[in-house]
């Protein structure tokens, strides 16, 4: 079972938090010019790294509060939790699945 | 125990040959799916000098992590046709690779605990009916005739309200499956390349012309992914993205008891699904980890959730002992419906996101993915299943609709 370190309770048992897939995909910023292959990139095309990942949670048995997560995703190793609206922190990556903390595609649109 | 003998296996199974310097088809992924779509390019359409490549050993993934159910008693229209096509080829393939992999047609219930679940319930077995998949609505008492060792009683906290019932359907020794097909693919001259893993693709333009591997560059004039779990590391290799999720999928298994497990019985709503084997051990499974990962392992509290929900519904197996557990890695879609098509890569093809689902759907997604590997267009039965769809919006939306949760 993981351990969350919830940035508002501490550290919390991962069954109270509900997850809430890749963090950092904003909602684009003229969506009436989306394409429909822009519009299925937003809505259905997420990253599905091999390595580490910047994912949201929210702590629903807690504080109620959405925050964000860096994970390993093959060893699940938690490497780094931050507030909303922040940017994820340089984390240096063994795993070698990926070189930097990837730039979400969503995010560009 | 034993109701019945597990099958001699024949004296010769395949061989393991170096990888050729080309080939007309390159499949990705040893599996399930790898090994049906082969046998089914070599049968149906006369494409032999083919190669399945794959990274560990034959079925050691997905294929060898399941829990064997076979069923297909799906709500929508296009889901039905292609599981239940499926149904149709399990209930020949014995017969035709001719290896028995003790196919048994024990039925498939799945439980209803709710109004809400009954009214899903009953809807989708008119669904099923309409479209010509056996599907029957079971009150309780009907229920605790078939599967005596069923709780029925009205004191729990989620009483049986009634099940459907799918009596064709049932579960399949799937090491064997695995084996019978391999057997077949190499009777008919597939390269079956075990221990050859991928690292990269060869492109003329859009175009791919070669797979680059742990064993050296093949050359080829198709290549078919058929990588659950890591088919978007894959497509991400050839340069382009999947809507594709990989999730933990985990099962158990107990030690070996005396038949008392007549028939399958899933429950979607205290989510647990259990069969016995037929050797004897309960065979149990539940939903995916909600989060991303790649690590074959599960969580703890998934199978916590699942004992309870099954020690409530059959208190018989209150004192059983988990033997193992294991964990799969599954590709989900937003939908829950697999991806089943052309790439926008030039002659190269997927075969993805079948999620919790693969299993069942083998034969099927063998015989269209090799038609459409073989026609370069797809076939009637995944045709629906197009990358396409989440452009489109034509989605097939199994999610809860499934009688199981994704």
């Amino acid at each position: 079972m993981l351990l969350f370190s919830c940035p508002n309770c501490g550290p919390r048992n991962e069954t109270e938090f509900h997850y809430g897939g890749q963090a950092h995909v904003a909602y684009p910023e003229q969506p009436e010019q989306l394409s429909d292959r822009e519009w299925a990139e937003y809505l259905f095309y997420r990253e599905n790294t091999k390595g580490l990942f910047a994912e949201r949670w929210v702590h629903s048995a807690g504080c109620r509060k959405w925050f964000n997560m860096v994970r390993d995703t093959v060893s699940y190793e938690i490497k780094a939790v931050y507030r909303m609206g922040e940017q994820p922190p340089a984390i240096a990556d063994r795993t070698q699945h990926n070189p930097s903390i990837p730039a979400p595609e969503g995010a560009k649109s | 125990m034993s109701t019945e003998h597990l099958p001699e296996h024949p004296e010769f199974l395949w061989r393991n040959p170096d990888p050729k310097k080309s080939y007309d088809a390159v499949i990705v992924g040893g599996g399930g799916h790898g090994l049906a779509t082969a046998y089914f390019l070599a049968k149906n359409h006369g494409m032999t000098n083919i190669a399945i490549l794959e990274k560990g050993w034959l079925a050691g993934g997905n294929m060898a992590r399941n829990t064997t159910i076979i069923r297909s008693n799906y709500l929508w229209d296009e889901s039905a046709a292609i599981y239940e096509h499926s149904l149709k080829l399990w209930e020949i393939l014995p017969e035709e690779l001719e290896y028995d992999f003790l196919f048994s047609q024990r039925g498939v219930m799945n439980l209803a605990h709710t109004l809400g679940d009954v009214r899903e319930s009953v809807r989708r077995v008119g669904a099923n009916q309409l479209n010509g998949v056996d599907a029957e609505w079971l009150d309780p008492k009907q229920v605790k005739e078939l599967c005596p060792i069923l709780n029925i009683n009205d004191n729990i906290r989620y009483p049986v309200m009634g099940a459907t019932y799918q009596p064709r359907a049932g579960i399949a020794k799937h090491d064997h499956v695995a084996w019978a097909f391999a057997r077949k693919c190499d009777e008919l001259g597939v390269d079956i390349i075990q221990n050859c893993e991928v690292t990269g693709f060869i492109k003329d333009g859009n175009r791919v012309t070669g797979v680059k591997t742990s064993r050296g560059t093949i050359n080829t004039e198709k290549v078919g992914l058929c990588a659950a779990g890591h088919s978007s590391v894959l497509a991400e290799m050839a340069g382009f993205r999947l809507p594709i999720q990989s999730h933990p999928l985990q099962a158990l298994v107990s030690e070996l008891h005396e038949p008392v497990h007549p028939t399958v019985v899933m429950s979607n709503h205290v989510h647990v699904y259990v069969s016995q084997a037929h050797k004897g051990e309960l065979v149990m499974g539940a939903g995916v980890d909600s989060y991303n990962g790649y690590g074959q392992r599960g969580s703890f509290h998934v199978i916590e959730e699942q004992m309870a929900a099954a020690v409530e519904l059959f208190p018989i197996f209150a004192r059983a002992h988990v033997l193992r557990t294991w964990g799969g890695i599954v590709d989900t879609t937003m939908d829950a419906s697999p991806i089943v098509g052309l790439s926008p890569v030039e002659n190269m093809y997927v075969n993805c996101g079948w999620g919790t689902g693969g299993f069942k759907g083998t034969p099927a997604a063998g015989l269209t993915f090799a038609h459409t590997i073989a026609t370069g267009t797809p076939h009637t039965l995944n045709k629906p299943f197009s990358l396409e769809r989440f452009e489109t919006g034509a989605l097939i939306d199994e999610h809860g609709a499934a009688a199981v949760a994704h």
